[in-house]
């Protein structure tokens, strides 16, 4: 074992200072440092996109880089996407759709969904189902992960257009 | 996953200069193959360098008319980019054609480039490989080789190189710029910058013991139709059995290179004298001298159909 590094990020919203193997993942840091298990550790090689975080804003595997990498960096993982209500459409419209049977892929899926509308407002079905090719979800056939993106995407073009100009 | 000791560089030339000190060492930026392969233990660097804050993320004109792209601009920004988009179309396409959104948010311009291979015995440390242990025997070699490649092999290894974007830039005449451990830069073609497994296939480019890639630099926009074409197993996030990247102009003729075949893009002069005459003739003077397995004859047609409909495209 070599020595821990220390690191200070900000993880939803609370800048913190850690120690940290060089060699801990940054999904394992956020699961065993600070308790976030809300990212899961499915494959452990960026194939299942079931530990997707938001790093800087953008949609990263965590088991894909080494905590002591996210130094300086900004994180958001699930509860910090579901605490500041970022993501409390999507959670809806997956409930309606029943987008998810067992839910242990559902933290990527929202990762994934939120990343892809804040880069794209209406994207096809076809970009939809292209942007989830990055995770897996093995029970529900991913029709209606699509319909609850698809959902959100026009519930939420709808409530922009009703905002004052 | 073994231990390392970890750094961050604050130079180019500083990276390259704390590579060189410790045989042990490695560079690393996106870490989305490297991170995958210390897992497995077929990586096992004592050091890491981590390069992310070298401000290597721009991409610029060129006096020349071309553009410079920083090593670390990630796949995800590279083939967003207006500028690529609009003058280098093989190029954004075939990004798009590699790996998932995700993966390519973090992977960069510089770790595409030296990814490893996905031969599945590469990857799995019970079997013998050349590539991970050399001097081990070549598992590949009549074992399962759909995926693996019919030129450029040797009585050593006959894996593929999985890179989209590397097929890209070899049609468009990519160059490499590095730094190494001394400060002194070079360019380096991306023709001479993946290496032949011959008997070592453990060297995989021209890189030496500490050079870092600091950027990529495209010469001025091909003009003609900028096709990418990817044939795979399954609609996305599946490497390339087969992928053509092509520059066709108005009467047929221009350029191709062809991607899952071979230990590096493959591009020859000779096939793109023969485009005007049709895939048929292109891809037959590509594939002289192929050396294929039971598993995977099947790429010497794909090849030609795959140009075949590339071509179509183009004329369309």
């Amino acid at each position: 074992m070599t020595a821990p590094v220390a690191i200070t990020l900000t993880v939803n919203g609370e800048r913190l200072t850690r120690l940290a193997e060089p060699r801990e993942t940054l999904a394992d840091f956020l699961r065993r440092d600070l308790g976030l298990t809300g990212t899961h550790l499915g494959c452990e090689m960026g194939v299942c996109g079931a530990c997707l975080v938001m790093l800087d804003g953008t949609p990263v595997h965590s088991c894909l880089s080494f905590a002591v990498q996210a130094d300086g960096s900004a994180v958001e993982t699930i509860e910090g996407l579901t605490e500041s209500a970022a993501v409390t459409d999507l959670q809806q419209a997956f409930h309606e759709r029943n987008a998810l049977q067992c839910g242990f892929c559902t933290p990527g899926m929202l990762v994934t969904a939120q990343g892809l509308l804040a880069r794209k407002a209406s994207p096809s079905r076809e970009e939809i189902r292209d942007a989830l090719s990055g995770n897996y979800c093995r029970c529900t056939g991913y029709e209606a992960i699509v319909d609850a993106i698809e959902t959100v995407a026009r519930r939420r073009a709808a409530s922009r257009e009703e905002l004052p100009a | 996953m073994r231990s390392f000791t970890y750094e961050r560089a604050a130079s180019p030339a500083e990276a390259a200069a704390a590579a060189a000190r410790q045989a042990k060492a490695k560079f690393i930026a996106g870490g989305t193959n490297l991170l995958d392969l210390m897992k497995l233990e077929i990586e096992t660097p004592g050091h890491l360098i981590d390069v992310n804050g070298l401000n290597l993320d721009t991409i610029e004109p060129t006096p020349e008319g071309g553009l410079r792209i920083g090593a670390l601009v990630r796949n995800t920004d590279l083939a967003a980019d207006p500028r690529i988009r609009r003058d280098y179309g093989v190029l954004s396409r075939a990004l798009l054609a590699g790996a998932s959104g995700q993966l390519r948010n973090r992977a960069t311009t510089a770790g595409n480039l030296l990814q490893r291979t996905r031969c599945p015995y590469f990857y799995d440390t019970a079997q013998p490989c050349n590539k991970r242990k050399p001097g081990s025997g070549c598992s590949a070699i009549g074992g399962f080789s759909r995926h693996l490649a019919v030129m450029g092999t040797s009585e050593a290894c006959i894996a593929t190189n999985p890179s989209d974007m590397a097929v890209a830039m070899r049609v468009l005449d990519a160059a490499i710029e590095t730094v190494k451990p001394d400060g002194a830069a070079r360019t380096i073609p991306i023709a001479e910058f993946h290496r032949l497994p011959g008997e070592t296939p453990h060297v995989e480019n021209a890189l030496e013991q500490g050079e870092l890639i600091t950027a990529v630099t495209l010469p001025k926009p091909a003009g003609g139709r900028h096709i990418y074409r990817k044939v795979r197993d399954r609609a996305s996030y599946a490497f390339a059995l087969v992928s053509v990247a092509a520059v066709i102009g108005r009467h047929g003729e221009g350029r191709f290179a062809v991607g899952g075949i071979a230990p590096k893009p493959w591009r020859m002069q000779a096939a793109e004298a023969e485009l005007p005459r049709g895939a048929k003739a292109a891809s037959a003077a590509l594939l002289a001298g192929a050396k294929t397995t039971h598993d995977n004859a099947f790429k010497l047609s794909l090849v030609e159909r795959t140009l075949g409909a590339v071509l179509h495209e183009a004329r369309g």
